[in-house]
């Protein structure tokens, strides 16, 4: 009797920690949702949702693999040319340590998804003008003053690092000033002084267009002479440029991007920031040549680390020559700003533009600056990433509509539902009253499903595709497989003349060696499945290999202890017809028992007996 | 449903018993034929690659008004957009226009726009996918890499689970055999074979496995049995654990077939193609197939297998030599089978009864006549008077 009850105890306990667990989980959705935004219910994927996901592979141009310290790389190029763009909300993933995956809401059009995934390079080049957009941009050309223009005063302080570059020997230059002040408190920022034209960007009133233009060229053909080009080739050039350079409106998103950039021509562009504006030379070093760069805390001349951030760079063989070369030019322009800075374009931004404070004949450059360890590591790792260029195939392009998706979603639930029914009226058809265990326990195993899908949504960015809408009406049938597989067993033990109490016992203790196996087969294989399936399908192996952890959970903590205090009820207990444990339907085996005390039952029990064989189970257990 | 409560009663008594075992020619004929039409299907039809694996794009339109010439207007559409290449329109649910063209990804936008005047729909309202073809190659080779990277778990697992190669080879023998014939089927019907189709494919995989542990298992059970008792012959053993788990098989297939038919409803009816289709009718296809190759043609190869091991010649021999002493009774369908497969009747806990025939066994298991004729004779003493 003893054990009867701990059996019984057993059971409420297992009971009451799937409700514990059950509860837990609508606490912990409840908590998200109300103190970290997140969501009452799962959070659906683009092909649900309605909008666009682009499969992007990274190319590298050697041909090579592409590393992980790459694709992260690319993951924020690509971030910054979304954020460029002003498309809200978007997503970035990588995808199995090659594929970026990137989803937007709603539909892009061509230009924006071209330029997302325009190939990238890093480039040196020499630094002939340097401005800052104006907050109110002068009549441009296209006629379309952009409507954000405001936002300059936010962006002024944040640093394009002004930096010099020194021979990595150990002098500690001072770093030199900033050279990106805030324009309206500093007039370094407008060097079109040694211009002919004496059009100062700096005078209150704006000069025109065709003033502007002017001064820029005129600018730009002096820089162009100094690298030692010809004086028509060079005007010619500079007229161009400048006149690209007043169109462009650095404060526009998607602007820069629609600059052109020759690898021997002067280009115009802008600084990272978004507010500086450049006038640059042709190439000179590509970022192919950069060997390494690396950032941290430069040593003094003892050896001890100083104060001083700085980020290292060295060149491979042929860059070193090309680096001597510039920095020889550019510290004999020493004096003259900016034409003795060289800026580093990284996707036709200028990441950043030092100073050259010394020839640096031995390929390694030291920039230091109003740098921080974070924005020096970025730079050392953008400047890592120039050595390099990485182009982006495209690969997949979905759009989809929200309405579309709404219909699929609306379809998926649908099928579910009479799935689900058809699962409940076949189980009630052949198991009869316990076939109303599979229905509760299917209803706890669905309330799990969508509690841990809210959670996963909201904690791991889980989202729910279709894909995974159809791992989850699968499981319908294979969480219910572990109910049949478990209820056979039983009818087994009943068949063998074994009274239902202890049916369910050894039965459950043969039962669950299977259930296990086929739930470990399963999770296996949802494990393996997702690890070698395409993105788009990944969300059923997951889901999959969730509802199997589920469904093991219910087996045991709700199907057999129900089963288990249902045995000890009359209606199941005394095997009634309805039941689905009717030893007579079922066959049983009625054998004279050995009932002690030198008696045997008669070999067919008349149903008065039974209560005294359940008593007999329970004495047993 | 009563007949099926019997039916399985009586399976599992075996009174009632289908040779699985002994027919296995039948089977593996049946079989062989399958395996015969999917495989010439593969090779003179070829498979039906959707254009995840092709390359291409896809347009959706969505609550098309009037469905009149829609695949004049469609490809009018897309050559006006100045796609090239071949259009493959088809209607689906009934007011959705799926068009696919050959891959030209900077006119997507352009037969976005061509396709939302020719239809009268807005533009937002079309769908587009866009698959490159070096995308199209790298899924092959996945999807390839996945199918021997989950053959080969399969088979470790098998091995490691069976611990008999003989139980492995004949597990995979059936998984094999499921596979071949979903895809012949999915050959001979032209279905589409997607990414979704192959996670399928896999997973039924994994499906098959599981229905082959299920019955393996009974029938590891009822062959040790056989070996310890020395009553019934491997195949006969074998054969019972099938009968045996053959109502559990069905309704666990049952059970994974309803919510997938009920996909494959909603899918054919109104959604058309897409990953719930696709998964689903490889699900169904296949997880049919799993659960007849586990019951028809793993078991009997397995018993095949194993046939002509020493241990099972032995068994048999002795089996045969007692069965002939006991009258010629048909060792395989008697009842006499039943108490023998039966696991675990002389139970620890006490429960299984003393030997004795039951109405239901019969009698072909050799007893004295003592315990025939009932309780033991005691020498008979006559009583002191009479002495």
């Amino acid at each position: 009797m003893a054990r009867s009850i701990t059996t019984k105890k057993a059971a409420l306990r297992s009971l009451a920690v799937l409700l514990a667990l059950t509860v837990g989980l609508a606490v912990l959705a409840g908590g998200l949702f109300q103190w970290a935004d997140g969501q009452l219910t799962p959070r659906l994927g683009l092909d649900l949702e309605g909008g666009t996901e682009m499969v992007l592979a990274p190319v590298v141009e050697d041909g090579s693999a592409v590393n992980p310290g790459q694709l992260d790389r690319a993951v924020e190029i690509i971030r910054q040319r979304i954020d460029a763009n002003g498309v809200a909300e978007s997503e970035i993933s990588t995808q199995g340590g090659r594929n970026i995956v990137v989803a937007i809401p709603g539909s892009p059009s061509e230009e924006q998804l071209d330029a997302i995934r325009k190939p990238s390079q890093l480039r040196f080049r020499a630094v002939f003008l340097q401005d800052f957009e104006r907050a109110a941009p002068q009549a441009s050309p296209e006629g379309t003053p952009s409507g954000t223009a405001t936002g300059t005063a936010t962006t002024t302080g944040t640093p394009t690092p002004s930096a010099s570059t020194t021979a990595a020997s150990g002098v500690i230059p001072e770093a030199l000033r900033a050279a990106t002040t805030a324009p309206t408190t500093s007039a370094t920022a407008s060097p079109t002084v040694t211009a002919t034209t004496p059009a100062s960007t700096e005078t209150p009133a704006a000069p025109t267009g065709a003033e502007l233009e002017a001064a820029v060229a005129a600018q730009t053909s002096q820089g162009l002479l100094t690298l030692g080009w010809e004086q028509d080739k060079a005007d010619q050039a500079a007229a161009k440029v400048a006149k690209e350079y007043v169109g462009l409106n650095c404060l526009e998103p998607g602007a820069v991007d629609r600059a052109p950039d020759l690898k021997d021509a002067p280009m115009a562009t802008c600084g990272e920031d978004g507010v500086s504006k450049y006038v640059l030379g042709p190439v000179e070093i590509d970022g192919s040549e950069i060997g390494d760069a690396t950032s941290g805390y430069q040593p003094g001349p003892t050896g001890q680390p100083t104060s001083i951030v700085e980020v290292r760079l060295s060149f491979k063989d042929e860059g070193r020559t090309k680096f001597a070369e510039v920095t020889k030019r550019l510290v004999g322009l020493q004096g003259q700003p900016p034409l003795d800075q060289f800026a580093v374009v990284l996707d036709k931004r200028v990441i950043t533009a030092p100073q050259a404070k010394a020839i640096i004949t031995d390929g390694r450059a030291s920039i230091t600056g109003s740098f921080t360890l974070d924005s020096a590591q970025r730079l050392a790792e953008q400047l890592k990433f120039g050595a390099l260029p990485m182009s982006f195939a495209l690969q997949t392009n979905d759009t989809i509509t929200p309405q579309l998706g709404e219909e699929q979603l609306r379809l998926g639930v649908l099928a579910g539902l009479i799935g689900l029914i058809l699962v409940v009226i076949y189980s009630l058809f052949q198991y009869r009253a316990l076939g109303l265990v599979t229905v509760f326990s299917l209803v706890v195993a669905a309330v799990l499903t969508y509690l841990a899908l809210v959670v996963l949504g909201t904690t791991h960015g889980f989202r729910l595709t279709m894909a995974g809408v159809t791992g989850v009406i699968v499981a319908i049938g294979i969480t219910a497989d572990s109910f049949i597989v478990y209820f056979e067993r039983i009818r087994d033990e009943v068949r063998e003349g074994r009274p239902l109490v202890a049916a369910v016992e050894t039965g459950w203790k043969r039962a669950r060696r299977t259930i296990i196996a086929a739930d470990a087969v399963n999770l296996l294989a949802a494990v393996v499945l997702y690890l070698l399936a395409s993105a788009n399908v990944r969300g059923f192996a997951f889901t999959l290999g969730l509802t199997t952890l589920i469904d093991l959970a219910v087996v045991v903590l709700f199907t057999h202890p129900m089963v288990q205090l249902l045995a000890r009820t009359e209606f199941f207990g005394n095997g009634h017809k309805w039941s689905g444990l009717d030893p007579e339907r079922l066959g049983a085996k009625e054998s004279p028992r050995y009932r002690g005390r030198g008696q045997f039952r008669p070999a067919s029990a008349p149903t008065a007996t039974r209560a005294t064989q359940l008593a007999e189970g329970k004495a047993r257990s | 449903m009563i007949n099926f409560a019997q039916f399985g009663n009586d399976l599992y008594t075996g009174r009632r018993s289908i040779d699985f075992v002994q027919r296995r020619k039948t089977w593996y004929v049946f079989s062989a034929v399958l395996l015969a039409i999917a495989l010439s299907g593969i090779a003179f039809k070829g498979l039906n690659f959707g254009i995840e694996f092709r390359g291409g794009m896809e347009f959706r339109v969505l609550d098309v008004t009037t469905t009149q010439d829609y695949e004049a207007k469609a490809q009018a559409a897309v050559s006006e957009a100045g796609i090239p290449g071949s259009v493959t329109t088809t209607l689906v649910g009934g007011d959705t226009v799926r068009v696919q063209t050959e891959t030209a990804q900077d006119k997507t936008d352009a037969a976005r726009t061509t396709l939302a005047e020719a239809f009268g729909v807005d533009r937002a309202g079309i769908s587009s996918t866009l698959i490159g073809p070096s995308w199209g190659a790298a899924v092959s080779e996945q999807a390839i890499r996945g199918l021997i990277v989950f053959l080969v778990l399969v088979t470790i697992v098998m091995a490691l689970y069976f611990r008999t190669w003989k139980m492995a080879v004949a597990g995979l023998t059936a998984l094999l055999h499921d596979l071949l014939i979903t895809v012949g089927i999915y050959s001979l019907f032209g279905f589409e074979i997607t990414p979704s189709s192959m996670i399928g494919f896999l997973t039924i995989l994994g499906y098959s496995l599981y229905d082959t542990v299920v019955v393996f298992d009974k029938v590891r059970e009822n062959t040790a049995e056989a070996f310890g008792t020395k009553r019934m012959t491997y195949a006969g053993a074998a054969n019972l654990a099938v009968n045996q788990t053959l109502v559990r098989s069905i309704n666990t297939t049952v059970v994974a077939l309803l919510p997938i038919a009920a996909i494959l409803f909603v899918g054919f009816t109104m959604l058309g193609p897409g990953t719930l289709l696709d998964l689903s009718l490889a699900l169904f296809i296949g997880i049919g197939v799993g659960a007849y190759s586990s019951i028809f043609i793993a078991t009997p190869l397995l018993v095949q297998l194993r046939r002509k091991e020493p241990a099972v010649v032995d068994l048999e021999r002795y089996v045969a030599r007692h069965t002939a002493k006991r009258g010629a009774v048909d060792e395989r369908s008697t009842p006499g089978a039943r108490s023998a497969g039966e696991p675990v009747s002389v139970g620890a806990d006490g429960v299984g009864e003393p030997v004795s025939p039951s109405p239901v066994s019969g009698a072909a298991r050799p007893v004295h006549k003592y315990v025939q004729a009932g309780p033991r004779n005691q020498p008979r003493r006559p009583p002191k008077s009479k002495r």
